[in-house]
């Protein structure tokens, strides 16, 4: 069905393409197979999984941007929308950007109500080739998906080799599978060439922006990382979307840890009955010399609170990683936010706070899980890794993941049997002989006669001996303290980009906030706006990122909640003036755009400089 | 406090196998109150280790919070100690014993500690059949914070404060039957003769090891009405039997009249002997055990002892398949696959 339009979208690498889908039915695949051919065609590629909270029969989406900057976040907009999914057919065809394409399958006609006259429709009879070709009722819906990814290749110019290849590399092992879908592929590619003028105006070309990245979810980079790091013990309770964390765990614990003359496990899982219990392990395996970590997401958090706070004041290395999500079980489960950050800092009770490590892409995600272990042990303290669902759960672009070989585990201070030996006078765990606030731990069972205390909260002297005197309290808590002065020399640095024009705007982001903020900035660069950012990676903060708001007039943070959480933060821990940082704030559930980012700045520059822009003004999200 | 220690020892003090003093399992001064059967049970502890010639360093001793969960300071003071958090002693054990499976673990638990704030962890551990010895010091009251009913209070029974208990109560050694676990005891702080054999049988157990241990509070719930207090539990005990642990180095000396006696062999060919009172109890088998507990209820008694023992049972370890080696003594290059495997796994994700 061709229309005459006003308005219509040409553009090569430049696409924003959304699959809708229903949960379960097989989909996931095939679009993972669309999203890696283009991958494979050198091309920077973001896809995100948009995804219910459910296992099968509502409405799920999957959207890919390509574009030849190698912009990695969301762009906004839709060029062309594949409705496969009739419940939410109304809603997608909406959505399209006007002078796109919706792509659609014709076997039963079109609602007349849903037609667009500024956009163009795509109709492939999908339903009807599955009945034409395929007994199986289970076949006809699986080749449905593959059949609409051929017709895409012809109709946006995928190479069709490349989608070959990757369906014989999906179906190792099992080859016979390899010609069917091959076959499904081709159904496709033959009915849009026999159909359409292919390609359409949006199109794909080869390019070399892949270079040597890989393409792979923050969450197995986590677990990778925990192989890589030397965990050994990870206790954990299900939990969306963090539970692909300890799944890439074991996956590759079965591969690289499987002892071979044994065959026994050289880590031990334990699904837990909670978070309580998760956590609990972790400090029990951590206390006894193992690294041990858990992965959650905020209800999981909540549950974990006493424990992180135990672990704080009896000095427990404590790995924790917090794949972030839209609020309560009930809230918007499988969608994304970074809103557990106070949560996470100033978790438990008494005077605690944790360190926080925020990775912004697969490769750190691998990179900090491993130091989260150098850290917790060097620090003696819980250390939460706090990443999202959107860095978790999608397919990212990353420079691909690295070990140094030289590289040894910082395992902390800890006093061997030697050492203990060798000791005239008596041990005490809590004497803070560096002057950094770090004690010296033992691992139980190290020495027969010396190094063994009893772990308990705050009630103890230096030598882990019972007391409840205030002054001993006081002393404890302030080598505490001391130590946390410690660990900002320690945790990852912030990154710091400044535009070289001496600019006085400054942007903070953290975490998954810096792909649409570094492409913002890009923006407003062509605009003539020199913008200076500083990503964030740790708490506590680094002197670096205090100096950066010092040295700006002008300071922007973005964020993916409410209430500016980072901010809070920032102005609690370093005393900083709330009227110098202006929230950005995106928290509606899906990744921030940098058109989002870009207008609110610029919003922000137009008007009065001195007041911060309101919450409220920033839920006019602009979708372009 | 319940006891001054003598600053003096005699030199002359008997030794164990390993060469240590009884006097080197013990801990630091308790401050429970005078009387306190939760000191009872720590001087069983200490008095059984020591008879087993344990390496005090090879023991770890864990707890939750309450009197009871203060105890671990108060006995094997050459032991590293864990007092955790309410209710939450299993799976910090857990988590330590998944590190090290070389050690003993000992965890301390009250009824409070267990049968409420801790009972899904607790029935968690059973499940995994841990291997550990899980204590509960049972004074059917909340010693800690001042006396509260607890859940194994039995119905009708008075706390100081003279309110009888509304709710039924829960039994912890019929609830560790029925989650499973492996070997379950039940036994009376007033009665070392029979409490320190079923601790050294508990720790050469391979697998989950619970002992229900009744132990007065003399300060909330030592009262007439009462029925965790001295004077009704002595009144209405009645035994399995008695039980002998026969570590595997030494000979089996004392013969015993033919079925009234049961031996389990240990994993380690240690033996376990009870001589029972009552015919109708077979150790090997739950059911009997549970059924038995009934009997002796309904007859107003409390059924102590022995009451079940699997005699080949699997830990956590072995279900799970983990190394024999203690994961903590694992060293960076078994640990980390290196350089040149990331790069294969690198080229998976291209
Ligand atoms: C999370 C939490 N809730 C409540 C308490 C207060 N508390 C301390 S001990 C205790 C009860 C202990 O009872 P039990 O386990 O029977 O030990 P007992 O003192 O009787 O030996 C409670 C409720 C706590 N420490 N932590
Ligand atoms: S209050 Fe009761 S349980 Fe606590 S120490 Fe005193 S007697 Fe023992
Ligand atoms: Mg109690």
């Amino acid at each position: 069905m061709t229309m005459t339009m006003k308005k219509t979208i040409h553009s090569k690498n430049d696409l924003v393409i959304k699959f809708a889908n229903v949960n379960g039915t097989g989909s996931a695949s095939a679009n993972n197979l669309f999203a890696k051919a283009l991958f494979r065609m050198g091309l920077s590629v973001s896809p995100k999984n948009i995804f219910p909270s459910n296992i099968q029969g509502l409405p799920t989406w999957y959207e890919v941007r390509v574009n030849d900057k190698g912009y990695l976040g969301r762009r906004g907009g839709i060029d062309i929308a594949v409705c496969v999914n009739p419940q939410s057919m109304a809603k997608d065809i909406k959505e399209v950007s006007p002078g796109g394409y919706v792509v659609y399958d014709n076997t039963k006609p079109l609602d007349l109500r849903l037609m667009r006259s500024d956009v163009e429709f795509i109709g492939l009879p999908l339903t009807q080739i599955c009945l034409d070709e395929y007994q199986d009722p289970r076949q006809r819906q699986l080749f449905k998906n593959v059949i609409y990814v051929g017709a895409l290749a012809a109709l946006i110019n995928i190479d069709f080799e490349v989608l070959t290849s990757l369906i014989g590399e999906q179906f190792k092992g099992k080859e016979k599978l390899i010609a069917p879908n091959v076959h499904a592929l081709d159904l496709g590619y033959q009915y849009a060439k026999n159909h359409f003028t292919c390609p359409l105006r949006i199109t794909v070309e080869r390019r070399d922006n892949r270079g040597d990245k890989i393409l792979i979810d923050g969450n197995t980079a986590i677990g990778l990382g925990a192989v890589f790091g030397g965990a050994t013990m990870a206790g954990w309770y299900p939990i969306t979307p963090s539970t692909s964390v300890i799944e890439a765990f074991e996956k590759y614990c079965k591969r690289l840890r499987v002892d071979a003359g044994s065959g026994k496990k050289n880590y031990a899982i334990v699904q837990a009955e909670d978070e309580l219990a998760a956590i609990g392990m972790v400090i029990g395996a951590s206390w006894n010399g193992a690294r041990a970590f858990t992965a959650t997401s905020g209800p999981g958090i909540s549950l974990m609170s006493e424990f992180l706070g135990l672990a704080y004041f009896a000095e427990i290395p404590t790995v924790l990683v917090d794949v972030q999500r839209t609020g309560p079980s009930t809230g918007m489960p499988t969608r994304t936010q970074q809103s557990d950050v106070i949560a996470c800092a100033y978790a438990s009770h008494g005077d605690t706070k944790h360190v926080l490590v925020f990775p912004a892409t697969p490769k750190e995600c691998f990179d900090m899980t491993a130091q989260a272990f150098d850290l917790a042990e060097q620090l003696q303290t819980p250390v939460i890794m706090l990443t999202d669902l959107d860095l978790g759960m999608n397919d990212t672009m990353s420079e691909p993941l690295e070990w140094d070989e030289a590289r040894a585990y910082e395992r902390g201070k800890v006093y061997s049997a030697e050492q203990l030996e060798a000791m005239s006078e008596k041990f005490g765990r809590y004497i803070d002989s560096d002057g950094d606030g770090i004690p010296y731990r033992t691992y139980p069972g190290t020495h027969p006669t010396k190094g063994a205390f009893f772990t308990r909260g705050t009630s103890r002297d230096e030598y882990a001996i019972y007391t409840e005197d205030g002054a001993e309290y006081v002393r404890n808590m302030k080598r505490l303290l001391k130590k946390w002065e410690t660990a900002k020399s320690y945790v990852p640095a912030p990154v710091i980009d400044n535009s070289g024009k001496g600019s006085d705007i400054g942007v903070l982001h953290y975490g998954t906030s810096m792909a649409a903020t570094l492409e913002a900035i890009d923006y407003l660069a062509q605009e003539g706006i020199a913008v200076d950012s500083c990503r964030i990676r740790a708490f506590p903060f680094c002197k670096a990122v205090e100096e950066f708001i010092e040295q700006h007039s002008t300071v922007f943070i973005v964020e993916q909640n409410r209430d500016a959480q980072m901010r809070s933060l920032l102005v609690n821990e370093c005393e900083i003036n709330p009227k110098r940082i202006v929230p950005i704030l995106n928290f509606d559930g899906m990744p921030v755009t940098a058109k989002f980012i870009q207008q609110a700045i610029n919003s922000r520059l137009d008007i009065n400089k001195v007041t911060p822009i309101r919450k409220n003004t920033t839920s006019n999200k602009a979708e372009q | 406090m319940s006891y001054i220690k003598p600053s003096f020892r005699h030199p002359e003090l008997p030794v164990n196998e390993l060469g240590f003093t009884q006097q080197q399992y013990e801990g630091s001064l308790s401050t429970l109150c005078a009387g306190c059967g939760h000191d009872s049970i720590s001087g069983a502890i200490t008095k059984a280790i020591f008879e087993l010639s344990i390496a005090p360093h090879n023991i770890a001793k864990l707890s939750g919070i309450g009197c009871s969960s203060k105890t671990p300071t108060y006995f094997l003071g050459s032991s590293h100690g864990f007092n955790s958090v309410h209710g939450r002693m299993p799976s910090v054990t857990t988590g330590a014993n998944a590190a090290n499976r070389e050690m003993v673990y000992i965890g301390v638990s009250g009824d409070g500690d267990t049968a409420s704030i801790g009972m899904g962890q607790f029935a968690h551990a059973v499940r995994r059949n841990l291997n550990m010895m899980y204590i509960v010091m049972n004074n059917g009251c909340y010693g800690l914070t001042k006396g509260q009913d607890s859940a194994t209070s039995d119905i009708g029974s008075k706390s100081k404060k003279g309110e009888p208990n509304p709710f039924e109560p829960i039994d912890l050694a019929s609830v560790a039957l029925q989650l499973g676990a492996t070997f379950v005891a039940r036994s009376f702080s007033g009665d070392k003769a029979q409490l320190v054999p079923l601790i050294k049988a508990a720790i050469a157990h391979q697998g989950f090891a619970f002992i229900d241990v009744i132990s007065p509070c003399v300060t909330f719930n030592n009262n007439p009405g009462s029925t965790k207090g001295y004077e009704f539990v002595r009144e209405h005990l009645a035994a399995t039997g008695t039980v002998d642990y026969v570590p595997m180095k030494q000979e089996i000396k004392t013969e015993y009249a033919p079925g009234s006696s049961t031996e389990v062999t240990l994993h380690d060919g240690s033996v376990v002997h009870l001589h029972k009172t009552d015919d109708k109890l077979d150790v090997s088998s739950r059911r009997s055990a549970l059924a038995l507990m009934q009997e002796y209820k309904a007859e107003g008694k409390i059924l102590t002892g022995l009451l079940h023992m699997e005699q080949n049972s699997r830990d956590l370890h072995e279900t799970i398949g983990s190394s024999n080696k203690a994961l903590r003594s694992l060293s960076e290059n078994e640990l980390c696959p290196g350089t040149a495997i990331l790069g294969s796994i690198n080229d998976s994700f291209r």
